[in-house]
């Protein structure tokens, strides 16, 4: 087979590859589009596979089916809640990946590459200093979804300055790879990689675990870059483009998520979110509501929601901690048998992932009609009847718009607190995870409803059922 | 800061721009406010209700001399507006194009205007649309004065004494005013119709209980944006042939079409009254601007064949009480977004404040870039050939796009949707910089051995185009994403960035023990895993998305 034909897989595989994300903007057109990326990736492969002169086809295909069969087990075990772990570690994947390609690419046989080699090593650099970042990067974000490191940002001091002198010495190793004869340039391309990796892991570590949408998404436009930058070294432009989408998408995604807790990118990549409180802090504690927090027993709860007209569920990460969605599920049901109007409100930033609630009470079977962004709903709250906070905080904080002295001032919330009566369900007294502390639970129309999310919401709706 | 409401002066105005339950609120955002003597009258709030809100009552001349602020609900008289003080703010409806002499006078006042009409109809600006709260007062009122002058029940009846047909409505042009008209018409039991030039409000008239006309040619009117275009003569044929076989039928025709800043276009001719049977009912909703009927009489009743033709312009003051208090409410909003007495603060970089800015600082501003829909733009291509067929909505409403996505909260959101446009400049200026840096990386870093490198260079700039292009391609894609699938999308663009696992396939032939073909080799197996991992998980979580 000829390259001829290869460029037109190619360009078939890239337009799949668009018409899958467009296929994305709607819960109609979804499915179909996954379905386009998965023939454009089985395109591109095939084509590669017959087209380019390859001679391995044993090793080849032994690590197509071994990583298809692993990635399908991950695929089918993995729980909806755990998905911001196993997207991280994919990402991670990716980034191990492109390294792995441009040491390759390094020690291979320098044939396909038109040009200089100059330009060549760039591109290499460029590709493993991206990949290494994404790669331990990404290894960190999931270690610190999975809980097994600390969500609270790991502040060293002097951390610009660190980082500034990582990209420093990187710039300078990569400098002698690029003047390195022959296959000499191995080691700074190591110690560079190693710098980089060091580099990824810092910036995570010091993100705080409110912020871990942004970083996912953060992540994902990286594997993208990454991959763009493979394409470039490799004289592939099926890889640029893709690697542009997906580099892109992940930017927009970041974007979005940053615009909605009205904070600018920088600021979550070195701001260390809920680590220094500003200086009006300690004011601000003084001027704390004064007031007790009530509780509510689950008897009231039911007997409210029973009597309401309009209920509002406001979910956050605690409903996904404790995988409580199913039993919110069933409440609404019963709820909206006996005639409630049951609706719930999404924050953007609410959960680990972008649109992480919505997958999770897709997954229980909620109507995705009666699931409302932030801005469609914000103005219905003075007319609801009862509020269900459910394992969210820091979305719900007043603070955020009266108090100018809290680090999320200015993010835009749920207004739950407007409402005729609000329900918080949460493990504990605490403070949400950004550390703030939250005057909604002052309020007079609000009320604890303690205990574990999931628990509650069962005997919740025993009690319902058992009028 | 004192914030000043005075009366209005325009004969049969009857509306104020403060309640005293507006007030309360005023007074919680920090403001001194101050009422003129008896300028609630109209909307029956007597000056000891605004005294009871906690409002000072003064005379005209202290609440236009010595406020900082002043709420209005029309646009002030030139005499009114000199009085103004010296840098102060006014917000009020002003509709700069019908009023340039008053446009002057306020810049001569050094002062800030903000005008309601140009507050940008966006999803965060509705609390504040002053338009479309004023649409729904005016389509509920038009079908109250047409059951007025209209000589039976709107409900079919069947009684002993025998059977009354239920009253046929024809409503034309289904923005905010005539969507509420349907509601209430429907409301009141009647068979309603309706007509716009946009497919795409088909549903939401038939949600509301009409029927939606359509010409038999198929054409469709949205001019993008949600705003209706001119239509080709053809469509105009047939709609005038539609208009004539309805007029033939319906007891009750309700027009609300309307151009801004030009008369409204004639969409019902004489012979059309003329078809109509004795004791119809017109509404022209489009009256102030000349009427969409044309035997219309600006603020009359007029008679023709037995036909009654109602060009009434005053429905907010027909509804005064409710009308003040909406209109109230949505200053609050504006208020609030402009931080309130306390941090009180003209922010030209909040979008919804720079586009209602008419005056700043006492110089006009250009019109705002255009965030989404912007009232403004649609009057241009419109102007051009008045004999446009473009149903909008009435006179207080201007066009009403973007509108309706309340009252039909249940669609699905496009959170990003408005974003394209508004945030591609800073992302133009990265790319811009990116290629200055690439050009200057080219021509100066890679200058010795030219031969080799000229093919070299040559091909690096190909792959960057396809980079830049395919970077464009993503960012107007991603937009259009809604929320609720950002997790699916992030899975599927990690199974496509995957797409690495070609890299490895590259690497891995010759020698299968060289440390190029067992790298590509474990480059292979982990890009399969994400892909393989990543598609699957993604059609997991899609086939859970139900309606």
């Amino acid at each position: 087979m000829n390259a001829a034909l290869l460029t037109v897989a190619y360009i078939v595989s890239s337009t799949l590859f668009i018409l899958s994300l467009r296929g994305l903007s709607s819960q109609e057109t979804a499915r179909r589009g996954n379905l386009y990326g998965i023939i454009g990736m089985a395109t591109a492969v095939v084509a590669t596979t017959l087209c380019a002169d390859l001679d391995a086809y044993a090793s080849l295909i032994g690590a197509l089916v071994i990583g298809a069969g692993i990635g399908a087990v991950m695929a089918a075990r993995v729980a909806m809640t755990a998905m911001p772990e196993l997207v991280a570690l994919l990402h991670s994947f990716v980034g191990a990946a492109a390294v792995i390609v441009g040491f390759a690419s390094y020690l291979g046989p320098d044939d396909g590459h038109v040009g200089s080699r100059t330009v060549l090593l760039i591109e290499i650099l460029v590709d493993v200093f991206i990949g290494a970042i994404t790669f331990t990067g990404s290894v960190i974000a999931f270690l610190k979804l999975r809980g097994s490191v600390s969500g609270k940002p790991l502040l060293l001091p002097a951390r610009h300055a660190l980082n500034l002198a990582m990209v420093i010495a990187s710039i300078v190793f990569g400098v002698m790879f690029v003047q390195a004869e022959g296959h000499t340039g191995l080691t700074p391309l190591l110690v560079m990689t190693a710098i980089a990796g060091v580099l990824g892991v810092h910036l995570v570590v010091a993100i705080g675990g409110a912020d871990m949408p942004v970083v996912v998404s953060m992540l994902n436009s990286y594997s993208g870059w990454t991959a763009s930058a493979a394409g470039f070294m490799l004289s592939n432009d099926l890889l640029i483009v893709v690697g542009a989408l997906v580099g892109s998408s992940g930017a927009i995604l970041s974007y979005i998520m940053c615009r909605a807790m009205n904070r600018s990118i920088w600021n979550v990549i070195f701001g260390g979110f809920g680590a220094d409180p500003p200086p009006g802090a300690a004011k601000a504690a003084a001027a704390q509501p004064v007031g007790d927090v009530k509780e509510v027993s689950l008897d009231q709860t039911a007997e409210a929601l029973r009597a309401a007209k309009e209920v509002i569920f406001v979910p956050g990460y605690g409903m996904a901690v404790a995988r409580a969605q199913h039993a919110v599920q069933q409440i609404t049901e019963i709820l909206r048998k006996q005639g409630t109007n049951v609706r719930f409100a999404i924050h953007p930033v609410a959960g680990r992932l972008p649109g992480h609630m919505n997958v999770l009470l897709a997954e229980a079977a909620v109507p995705y009609d009666i699931v409302l962004e932030m801005d469609e709903i914000n103005d219905d709250f003075p007319r609801t009847d009862v509020v269900m906070v459910v394992g969210a905080n820091d979305i719900v904080n007043p603070g955020a718009q009266t108090d100018a002295s809290s680090p999320i001032y200015g993010m835009p919330v749920l207004e739950v607190w407007k409402s005729k009566q609000v329900v918080i369900l949460k493990r504990s007294r605490g403070a949400g995870y950004a550390g703030v502390d939250n005057p909604l639970f002052y309020e007079p129309n609000a009320a604890m409803l303690l205990g574990d999310a999931k628990k509650t919401m069962d005997s919740l709706l025993g009690k319902l059922r058992g009028e | 800061m004192r914030l000043g409401v005075p009366k209005e002066v325009f004969p049969g105005e009857r509306r104020v721009a403060a309640t005293p339950e507006s007030v309360s609120k005023l007074r919680d955002l920090g403001f001194t406010v101050v009422v003129e003597h008896d300028a609630g009258l109209g909307a029956s709030f007597d000056d000891a209700a605004y005294r009871a809100a906690g409002a000072e009552i003064a005379d005209a001349a202290t609440v236009w001399g010595q406020s900082d602020v002043v709420i209005k609900v029309r646009p002030p008289t030139l005499t009114e507006a000199d009085a103004l003080r010296e840098g102060a703010t006014l917000i009020s409806f002003i509709w700069k194009v019908a009023n340039p002499e008053l446009v002057e006078r306020l810049v001569a006042r050094k002062g800030n205007v903000l005008a309601m009409e140009m507050i940008p109809r966006t999803t965060r600006a509705q609390k504040m649309d002053a338009l479309s709260s004023t649409a729904n007062l005016v389509g509920y009122r038009a079908v109250v004065e047409a059951a007025a002058h209209y000589g039976s029940f709107f409900t079919q009846q069947i009684t002993a004494a025998g059977k009354v047909p239920p009253a046929k409505v024809l409503i034309i042009g289904a923005g905010v005013a005539g969507l509420a008209c349907i509601g209430t018409a429907r409301g009141l039991g009647a068979v309603v119709r309706a007509f716009d030039t946009r497919p795409a409000v088909r549903e939401q008239v038939q949600s509301m209980g009409a029927e939606f006309l359509e010409v038999t040619l198929q054409e469709d009117g949205d001019g993008g944006g949600g705003y209706a275009k001119e239509m080709s003569p053809a469509f105009i044929e047939a709609e005038m042939a539609l208009f004539a076989a309805q007029a033939k039928e319906v007891d009750i025709v309700i027009t609300t079409a309307l151009i801004p800043n030009k008369p409204a276009p004639k969409l019902w001719p004489k012979t059309h009254v003329e078809l109509m049977k004795p004791g119809s009912v017109i509404i022209d909703l489009a009256a102030e601007q000349g009427g969409n009927c044309e035997l219309t009489v600006k603020d009359e009743v007029v008679v023709h064949n037995g036909v009654k033709i109602v060009g009434y312009t005053d429905y907010p003051s027909r509804l005064s009480g409710t009308a003040s208090k909406l209109y109230g409410m949505n200053l609050v909003h504006l208020l609030t977004d402009l931080g309130g007495a306390t941090r009180w603060n003209i922010n030209q970089e909040d979008e919804i404040l720079r586009g209602a800015s008419l005056i700043h600082k006492g110089e006009v501003l250009p019109p705002a870039p255009a965030i989404n829909p912007s009232p403004a733009k649609p009057a241009a291509p419109a102007a051009a050939k008045p004999a446009t067929a473009a149903p909008a909505a009435p006179p207080a409403a201007a066009p009403a796009p973007s509108a309706p996505s309340k009252s039909h909260g249940g669609h699905g959101g496009h959170g990003g949707h408005g974003g394209a446009s508004g945030e591609a400049s800073p992302a133009m200026k990265w790319v811009g910089i990116f290629l200055l840096a690439a050009w200057l990386g080219l021509r100066f870093g890679v200058t010795p051995d030219a031969g080799a490198n000229h093919a070299g260079t040559a091909a690096f700039l190909q792959h960057l185009t396809v980079f830049v292009l395919a970077c464009f391609v993503g960012w107007q894609v991603v937009w259009n994403v809604t929320p609720a699938l950002h997790t699916p999308l992030m899975s599927v663009t990690n199974a496509i960035s995957g797409i690495i696992l070609l890299g490895g396939m590259l690497q891995a032939k010759g020698d299968p023990l060289s440390a190029a073909t067992l790298l590509g080799t474990i480059a292979i197996l982990l890009a399969t895993i994400n892909i393989a991992g990543g598609f699957l998980v993604t059609q997991r979580m899609l086939k859970m998305f139900r309606k």
